[in-house]
């Protein structure tokens, strides 16, 4: 099978005056997680909405499994599993027993108590929906997602709002449904998530795609020096100390003092001389570099690189 | 990252699947369930909420066998000639069929999809169809429940219904009747309106029906105008018909049963148009 899993392109959805999407193009591989990342209101619960057959869009093409969410949505509820950001569920029902209605429309479900145990739900199987904690009825809506042993799932921000344990249940989960030959797509604006979990990461701000590659190439494997002095350098004469395509970025820190960031367009340079050639400047100059360290870029800061956006945790 | 999280729970993306030889449970094996056995969960479902859910426990059965045994008892209201229990059943019956079929309905429907439950059972194979159908299934079945505890009471009270065979199929034939044209009532309401809208304005509707409907006692105790209003309401048809039947043993008129079929069908057309998932 060669088809993608999603496939999105030039993606519009409007509400009113408001462009909630506009022109997202991403395609998401079988079997592999990939992860739409971007802060609220950039436009991933719309794309994912879509992509469900829940909203209509507004302009470009959107194929799930092959098929049109819409038209073919008959085709594709069996083989497609579906987890809201909140609700779904009635207040009234209990947790075990909505399991198994859900489990009751499929041919060949997960059994529901193994869901429930490896959810940590087990202890409030018959406890009605509206008396769970919201972690406990996120992780019952990620079972009812999965329970009819789908070929794609959408999980939409699947783990807002839980606490530690619950958030590695899920993660383990995820990474169980991968292994086993689905495709997952969630919504995160949790960062190590997408690190953590995703084959792939689509970066989405402003309703497009802002950057999209896999953990690794977006944060493009490099490093970077980082010290705090007590007050400003000659950042001139450091760089020029360093290879050609060293960048020094500086910012004001607390009580005075200077941070500085040192990167290079050249992945391979920034090596342990590089590093001894920082510090050998540093003693030249007298300059006592505290805090002094060699870091991994993040996904933080490849978005906001791209963004200048801080990533709202929620 | 404040929390501190175990290297070793979940495998890094691109590592190999977990070696524990097995098969995981969750691969892929799709498919969609025969559509009696969704319906048939689905109204079961629907019908423990609906008999779990307090409130509605208080308007289904509490209040119409309140009604029934406090009138009945006492000499409070003004029921007409004859045991007052029989003159009382017909109408408290189909107080209790309006009860599940509109009000339960409207207001559990209303907060189903406030809570996005209609949304999210739109994307389980149980086609829209089927949910209509488990509802239905759901309301009757209540409402056979219903009737019994409430004959059950009447016939312990002394009630004395006049039986005959065409009788009980007409009876049947009302209640089934009434209940679509509820029901459709119901859906409307909870499909356009918010949650909290439907709760108050489904309570509203039925204390004045309960008031105008002809449910205590004969609309013909009412002056003319307001007796003509009162007999085109469902409710009216409903307990007037009733009455016809099981008080007085004849069938009811034509016109009983035709103003329950343009409510059903005004309002299942209006449902149909209007009604929003979400």
């Amino acid at each position: 099978m060669d088809t993608a899993a999603v496939e999105v392109v030039d993606l519009v959805k409007r509400y009113g005056a408001t462009t909630a999407v506009s022109g997202l193009t991403f395609r998401a591989r079988r079997g592999a997680v990939t992860a739409l990342l971007g802060p609220n209101g950039a436009g991933k619960t719309s794309t994912i909405e879509i992509c469900e057959g829940f909203r209509r869009a507004d302009g470009g093409s959107v194929r799930v499994l092959g098929l049109d969410p819409v038209s073919d949505a008959d085709a594709l509820k069996p083989r497609v599993g579906v987890m809201p950001q909140s609700g779904g569920v009635p207040t009234g029902a209990r947790a075990a027993e909505w399991l198994r209605l859900m489990a009751s429309f499929h041919t060949s479900p997960v059994s529901p108590d193994l869901l429930l145990e490896r959810l940590g739900l087990t202890s409030v199987s018959r406890t009605p929906f509206r008396r769970l904690s919201g972690g406990q009825q996120q992780r019952l809506s990620l079972a009812c997602a999965v329970i009819g042993r789908p070929e794609l799932v959408f999980l939409d921000e699947p783990t807002a709002g839980l606490d530690p344990q619950a958030r590695m249940a899920t993660w383990d989960l995820v990474a169980e449904l991968r292994g086993a030959g689905v495709a997952v797509i969630l919504t995160t604006h949790h960062m190590e998530e997408a690190e953590r979990l995703a084959d792939h990461v689509v970066i989405i701000d402003r309703g497009a795609v802002v950057a999209e590659g896999t953990p690794a190439e977006l944060a493009g494997g490099r490093r970077e020096v980082c010290f705090c002095t007590d007050a400003p350098i000659d950042a001139d004469a450091l760089r020029d100390a360093l290879p050609a395509g060293t960048r020094i970025a500086s910012a004001r820190g607390a009580g005075g003092r200077r941070e500085y960031v040192i990167g290079t367009d050249d992945p391979e340079a920034l090596g342990p001389e590089f590093l001894a050639t920082v510090t050998a400047w540093c003693a030249s100059a007298g300059v006592l570099a505290e805090d002094l360290r060699v870091r991994r870029r993040t996904l933080e800061d490849v978005f906001l690189e791209l963004t200048g956006r801080e990533l709202r945790e929620s | 990252m404040s929390e501190h999280i175990s290297s070793t729970a979940a495998p890094a993306p691109g590592a190999a699947r977990p070696a524990d030889g097995g098969a995981s449970p969750f691969v892929p094996a799709p498919g969609a369930a025969p559509m009696w056995r969704m319906v048939c969960a689905q109204a079961g479902m629907e019908l423990r909420v609906m008999l779990r859910h307090g409130e509605q426990f208080l308007l289904t059965m509490v209040i119409p066998v309140l009604l029934l045994v406090g009138f009945s008892l006492t000499s409070v209201l003004d029921v007409g000639e004859g045991p007052r229990v029989d003159a009382l059943t017909p109408g408290v019956l189909a107080l209790a069929i309006m009860s599940t079929s509109f009000t339960g309905l409207a207001i559990g429907t209303g907060f189903e999809r406030r809570y996005g439950v209609l949304k999210r059972l739109g994307a389980t194979p149980l086609s829209r169809f089927g949910l209509l159908a488990a509802k239905t299934l759901a309301v009757l079945g209540v409402q056979v429940i219903q009737i019994a505890v409430l004959c059950a009471v009447a016939l312990a009270l002394g009630w004395t219904p006049a039986a005959s065979f065409g009788g009980a199929v007409a009876a049947a034939a009302l209640v089934l009747l009434a209940t679509a044209a509820f029901s459709s009532l119901a859906l409307l309401m909870a499909g356009t309106l918010r949650a909290e809208a439907t709760l108050a304005a489904a309570n509203l509707v039925y204390i004045l029906l309960l008031g105008l409907g002809g449910v205590l006692f004969p609309v013909s105790a009412f002056p003319g105008p307001l007796e003509a209003v009162s007999s085109a309401l469902p409710i009216t048809a409903l307990s007037e018909g009733l009455r016809t039947v099981l008080t007085d043993g004849s069938l009811p008129s034509p016109g009983v049963f035709a103003v329950l079929l343009v409510w059903a069908v005004v309002g299942g057309a209006l449902a149909a148009r209007l009604f929003r998932w979400e």
